[in-house]
């Protein structure tokens, strides 16, 4: 500041006065404040740049496309309003196949997922020998490629040569074509979502056990409740959030399930889920759409009508474990 | 002083301003920048493993033209990514190689964009026609008659065998006298039924689908032409009398018992080999590639191969097409007319060994005389080139992957134990909704 007022020579002034505001004080004011206002949003600019280009453009782009006939066969685009999604609705069987495949392996697999996992969980909370070893072991599989997972699990359901079947065998059952049957392929692939996912939901509800206050265990023991009584009535509602979050969580993963039931079949054609579609999935109809059969725009009807599959079943969810937990 | 050091500065200045465009040039599209003093780089976009073994043509034809330089992309890049980034760039205009490599399942898609590419025919691509075996050279024609790719290889057909299981169930081991135990298919599946009799540990064919490709093919060519969509692209896969044909002979097949029921590629159907769970395959050249990868050293001179049943076959193969998006589509499509001629093709066999689609290629000695080890010594050049010589011509619709994994699929379904009546339907029901 006392600088400016000195005069300075002249050829070392020019250089060094350049920072120093030449505004009035007013204007200087003025300036502050404008960069106070302007300065964080220039700095989350980026975020929401990136978000506009990756997604929202998609997301706006898949529903003009949902409405044309867009096709890398067709030279034209033409708009068909909502031909696709009356197509949809009413004369696509392969559809409602794969939507009932989905939520069958979803129920399958979320349901004792859920379940194990609070069950885990509870255990692990406890005061048990090797504490550290099992929380961490029980982490173990989320680290592991889903792909790697599902190769390993479709050789043990493997038809010849499957671990499964040859254990099946000792106990003295002929051996099962796990492709085959739709049951025996839900339960497959539950299986290889359970073992993945299992753990990664038990260390939530481990942290959120852990954040329950002891002093209501304590009082409910001297008041002579059970462990049991003290899960029902203090564990599971002080968890009822994080109940909420998983279910909404394993919501959105099991409706978008895909590179299981993919994996569960190598070789060619595995994107149709087993010779009768037995285990294809939404996602996997809807990679079938665009990329064997080219109808892009009826592929981003697909994208939406899954949308709202996952919006209103992650909705009935959230008023399902409402209901729970507060009755208890 | 001022003045040297101002000079200095203004050099530094250029000099920078040179690289900085001469960087952006770098950055633009590879092949619009090079165009002073007549310099043209092409770009070559091939898939698999071994690349097409190109390389020394490449020399070759550098030296030739000393303006050109090639690049190539894509070796050991597997046919399904190559597929799908092709497809995106071809549709969104941008990105494509100046020549690119279309396989035998994806050609047909882009019939659907010939307007993508260029009509070789515009460059005395029809002059050629005579350097391609007949069905390969359709096989490039859109339906209104434009050149869109060029053959390179083909994959043949013949029939590979286990002679030592054939051996143990007292069939001929010769290839010739196998060859001759089956002149139809029909006949191929009473050998099947004599083998299952003798031997009922080890199934006759690994799977259905394959059998039935060859046999689709084969009733199509003599037949109607084409397969689920006619030349129209009109999807007819319930109407068309070849492929109910195929269908039913599969079925008869799979209902004495010949099938492993393995599904083509996955991890069952390798170990099917390694275990040596079945004694024919359908084999085109590079299924013998295929084979001692998975069968390995142990079971070497155990395989041999014969003619195949019926009138020839093919499976696999490529086109060389060149994309509207090139800058420089005359001196591609001269590249791409060059890497097909007889001499390239046969060059391209003593490389990696891919089967010409050339008559005048698949006449050469070099291929004629070219033999196998693993297969007892087998010539197989002689046997897939005689394969693929008498295999007529069929046409396939743009959406012919999408229908034949249907039908496929209802084929497998069989082999699971649904009827054959009810599985036809699902074929064509699931084929009509695949080729909507």
């Amino acid at each position: 500041m006392s600088s400016l007022k000195t005069p300075a020579p002249p050829g070392a002034s020019a250089r060094r006065s350049r920072p120093a505001p030449r505004h009035s004080p007013a204007r200087r004011r003025q300036l502050n404040r404008l960069d106070l206002r302007v300065t964080p949003y220039v700095f989350v600019l980026p975020f929401f740049v990136l978000f506009a280009i990756f997604g929202v453009y998609p997301i706006v782009y898949t529903f003009w496309i949902a409405m044309t006939d867009r096709s890398p066969m067709n030279a034209t685009i033409s708009f068909v309003g909502l031909d696709n999604f009356v197509e949809l609705f009413t004369n696509d069987p392969q559809f409602w196949n794969a939507v009932v495949n989905t939520f069958g392996m979803f129920a399958l697999s979320t349901i004792p997922q859920l379940v194990i996992a609070l069950l885990l969980a509870n255990a692990l909370n406890r005061r048990i020998r090797g504490q550290m070893f099992f929380r961490l072991a029980i982490a173990m599989p989320i680290i592991t490629s889903t792909a790697v997972v599902a190769l390993i699990f479709s050789m043990i359901y493997a038809r010849e040569f499957g671990l499964m079947n040859w254990l099946l065998d000792l106990v003295g059952v002929g051996p099962i074509d796990w492709r085959a049957n739709r049951f025996a392929s839900w339960f497959a692939i539950a299986t290889m979502v359970d073992w993945r996912w299992v753990g990664y939901n038990a260390l939530i509800y481990l942290a959120a056990m852990q954040s329950i206050n002891k002093d209501v265990y304590e009082a409910a023991a001297l008041d002579g409740a059970s462990q049991r009584r003290q899960f029902w009535s203090i564990t599971i509602p002080q968890l009822r959030p994080t109940i909420i979050f998983t279910l909404i969580i394993s919501t959105i993963g099991g409706l978008q399930l895909f590179t299981e039931p993919l994996m569960f079949t190598s070789g060619s054609g595995a994107l149709s889920g087993g010779t009768e579609g037995q285990f294809q999935t939404i996602t996997m109809y809807l990679l079938d759409v665009m990329n064997q059969r080219f109808r892009w725009g009826y592929a981003g009807a697909v994208a939406l009508v899954l949308f709202l599959l996952i919006a209103s079943v992650s909705f009935l969810n959230y008023l399902l474990a409402r209901r729970i937990s507060s009755d208890k | 002083m001022s003045v040297t050091s101002r000079r200095r500065f203004a050099a530094i200045a250029l000099a920078s301003v040179a690289v900085l465009a001469s960087a952006t040039a770098c950055g633009g599209d590879d092949s619009s920048s090079d165009k002073d003093g007549g310099k043209v780089t092409l770009v070559v976009d091939v898939f698999g493993d071994q690349g097409f073994g190109y390389e020394d043509l490449y020399k070759q034809y550098q030296t030739e033209h000393p303006n050109v330089t090639i690049q190539e992309r894509g070796k050991g890049l597997g046919l399904g990514d190559y597929n799908t980034r092709l497809t995106q760039q071809i549709t969104a205009g941008a990105g494509a190689g100046d020549v690119v490599a279309l396989e035998e399942g994806t050609i047909v898609q882009f019939f659907a964009q010939a307007d993508k590419f260029v009509n070789l025919a515009d460059h005395g691509a029809n002059d050629l026609k005579g350097n391609f075996l007949p069905w390969k050279w359709e096989g490039g024609l859109t339906p209104d008659g434009k050149v869109l790719g060029l053959g390179t290889d083909v994959g043949g057909m013949a029939v590979c065998y286990r002679s030592d299981l054939f051996k143990a169930a007292g069939l001929p081991t010769d290839r010739e006298q196998v060859g001759a135990l089956w002149p139809t298919w029909d006949a191929f599946i009473e050998q099947g039924k004599k083998f299952t009799a003798a031997d009922s540990k080890h199934k006759f064919v690994d799977s259905a689908t394959n059998f039935y490709n060859i046999v689709l093919m084969q009733t199509a060519g003599a037949g109607n032409g084409y397969t689920y969509f006619d030349k129209s692209n009109k999807l007819v896969v319930g109407e068309n009398q070849d492929v109910q044909a195929a269908f039913q002979q599969t079925t008869k097949m799979i209902s004495a018992g010949l099938s492993n029921n393995l599904r083509s590629f996955s991890n069952e159907w390798n170990a099917g080999f390694k275990n040596g769970s079945f004694a024919t395959i359908g084999c085109p050249a590079w299924m013998t590639g295929v084979i001692k990868g998975q069968a390995g050293d142990a079971a070497a001179g155990k395989w041999d191969v014969a003619k195949a049943p019926g009138n020839g076959g093919n499976w696999g193969g490529s086109w060389l097409a060149v994309p509207k998006s090139s800058k420089h589509q005359k001196e591609a499509a001269e590249l791409a007319k060059y890497l097909t001629t007889a001499k390239s093709q046969t060059e391209a066999f003593k490389k990696v060994g891919n089967l010409p689609s050339s008559p005048q290629a698949l006449n050469d000695p070099a291929v004629l005389s070219a033999t196998n080890d693993y297969f007892s010594k087998a010539p197989i050049g002689k046997i897939f080139a005689a394969g693929a010589s008498e295999l007529k011509p069929v046409y396939l619709g743009p959406k012919n992957q999408a229908v034949r994994d249907a039908v496929e699929n209802a084929l497998r379904s069989i082999e699971q134990g649904k009827a054959a009546d009810a599985a036809w339907q699902d074929a064509v029901k699931n084929g009509q909704a695949a080729g909507k």
